[in-house]
């Protein structure tokens, strides 16, 4: 246990100061929630275009959630790989796929925990119902999880490329498609007074299942980049 | 922990490229072996083989115990083997104390004996400094800080002298000396000659 929390704890201290991380992720997500409102017309309170927005403004949430967490997934294994720290890393107590979690964890909680606090502001900040608010944070929380996860795959698949953010933004974002749906099932139901229970255990699901599985593809793909 | 190293006709192959084939070397605790070659003649990748990052297309690569028994190949590298290559896996951005506390720690030892290595390998007024601001010289003795802190018995260093001034050459090679003394291995890929007796270990010959 204590050389998991040793290589959380570094992961963590790297996330945060290796160029403003989490800011630049919430940055990204506070300018794309700004934008949308400027490209749907502007909400002058009791338009069509207003309400049209507050419909939709969860589902942009989420979505927007979603790009922004593939921001920094490219960092997560190629500055180990380039400077050889991943070499280090694999003759180490843990084995590859415990890095890999560890990895994906601190990936969590430096940018998927602050991102699932600035979901509900994005939503309502976009005609949202207040009410929703714990509900978006639960499924952001949540949601993150299976992000960090499956993301960490793509950005383990891209070790060595070039441009690996381009190719990891291909890989990964069909594999944030069922948790931005089950998310999105969750509040949609929750805001027209349905059963949301469905959809935010389906999300805990994905969720768990990517924290599950996605170390192993990580390790395999990682050892296939250092030989 | 780790007692002998045995290498039984090792053949490495890099893409379409055979590098060398036939590679044979045994090393018993107290011993060094230096791998020479030309550039390209396999000298890393055959470090990388021992240390389990490339399986050798052809051969054996086992490590005894001190009781004479093989080891679980993938038990003694995660407990018992450093490996120092061209890249050191330290981070430019944090500071040497975090880096090198870090690197002790997963290796195997605790803050204590990084901070003792520090003061060996005379780094501690660098300690707060962040590793972009060191020099060649001086982050190679951050590398080989984390080698000599935390005890493990198989040592495979790839051109560890190179950025090093000829007082340290020689304080590094009392360190190794030391290691050897005390039951380690030590094999490196140099061009230099190391100032401690050693198996020669030609590679591509």
């Amino acid at each position: 246990m204590g050389a998991l929390a040793l290589i959380f704890r570094r992961e963590l201290a790297l996330a945060w100061n290796g160029g403003g991380g989490p800011l630049l992720a919430l940055g990204f997500y506070l300018a794309v929630a700004t934008m949308i409102p400027l490209a749907a017309g502007l909400p002058i309170s009791d338009t069509p275009a207003t309400h049209r927005l507050a419909e939709v403004a969860p589902a942009l949430a989420w979505v927007g959630l979603a790009l922004a967490s593939l921001l920094s997934l490219e960092r997560l294994f190629e500055r180990d790989f380039e400077d050889g720290a991943l070499d280090l890393l694999a003759l180490g107590p843990v084995s590859l796929e415990g890095v890999s979690a560890a990895k994906c964890l601190a990936q969590w909680t430096a940018n998927g925990a602050p991102l699932a606090l600035a979901a509900p502001l994005a939503a309502i900040a976009l005609g949202a119902s207040p009410t929703l608010a714990p509900l978006i944070v639960a499924c952001a929380a949540i949601g993150g999880i299976a992000f960090a996860f499956m993301g960490g795959i793509g950005a383990a698949l891209a070790l060595g490329s070039r441009r690996g953010g381009l190719l990891i933004a291909l890989i990964v974002l069909p594999l944030l498609a069922p948790p931005v749906i089950f998310g999105g099932e969750a509040i949609t139901a929750f805001a027209a007074g349905l059963s949301w229970r469905g959809g935010l255990l389906m999300l805990t699901a994905y969720a768990l299942a990517a924290a599950a599985l996605a170390p192993f593809a990580m390790a395999a793909a990682w050892r296939n980049a250092a030989s | 922990m780790i007692a002998r190293l045995s290498v039984q006709g090792v053949a490495i192959q890099r893409g379409d490229r055979r590098l060398f084939e036939g590679f044979r070397l045994d090393l018993a605790a107290g011993e060094a072996a230096a791998l020479t070659g030309a550039n390209g003649a396999g000298k890393t990748s055959l470090l990388r083989a021992i240390a389990g990052f490339i399986r050798p297309t052809e051969g054996e690569i086992g490590f005894g115990g001190e009781d004479g028994r093989l080891l679980d190949p993938k038990e003694a590298r995660s407990r018992d083997i450093h490996y120092l290559g061209h890249q050191d896996g330290l981070k430019t951005s944090r500071s040497v104390r975090d880096e090198l506390v870090f690197q002790v720690r997963w290796t195997g030892g605790d803050a204590a004996e990084a901070l003792a290595a520090a003061g060996t390998l005379r780094l501690t007024p660098l300690l707060d400094l962040e590793v972009r601001k060191l020099s060649a010289g001086q982050r190679r003795r951050l590398a080989l800080a984390r080698v000599i802190a935390s005890r493990r018995a198989l040592w495979l260093l790839d051109e560890p002298l190179a950025p090093l001034d000829a007082a340290h050459r020689a304080q590094v090679g009392e360190l190794m000396a030391a290691h050897l003394a005390d039951g380690g291995l030590i094999v490196a890929a140099t061009h230099d000659p190391l100032p401690i007796p050693v198996k020669p270990a030609p590679v591509g010959a």
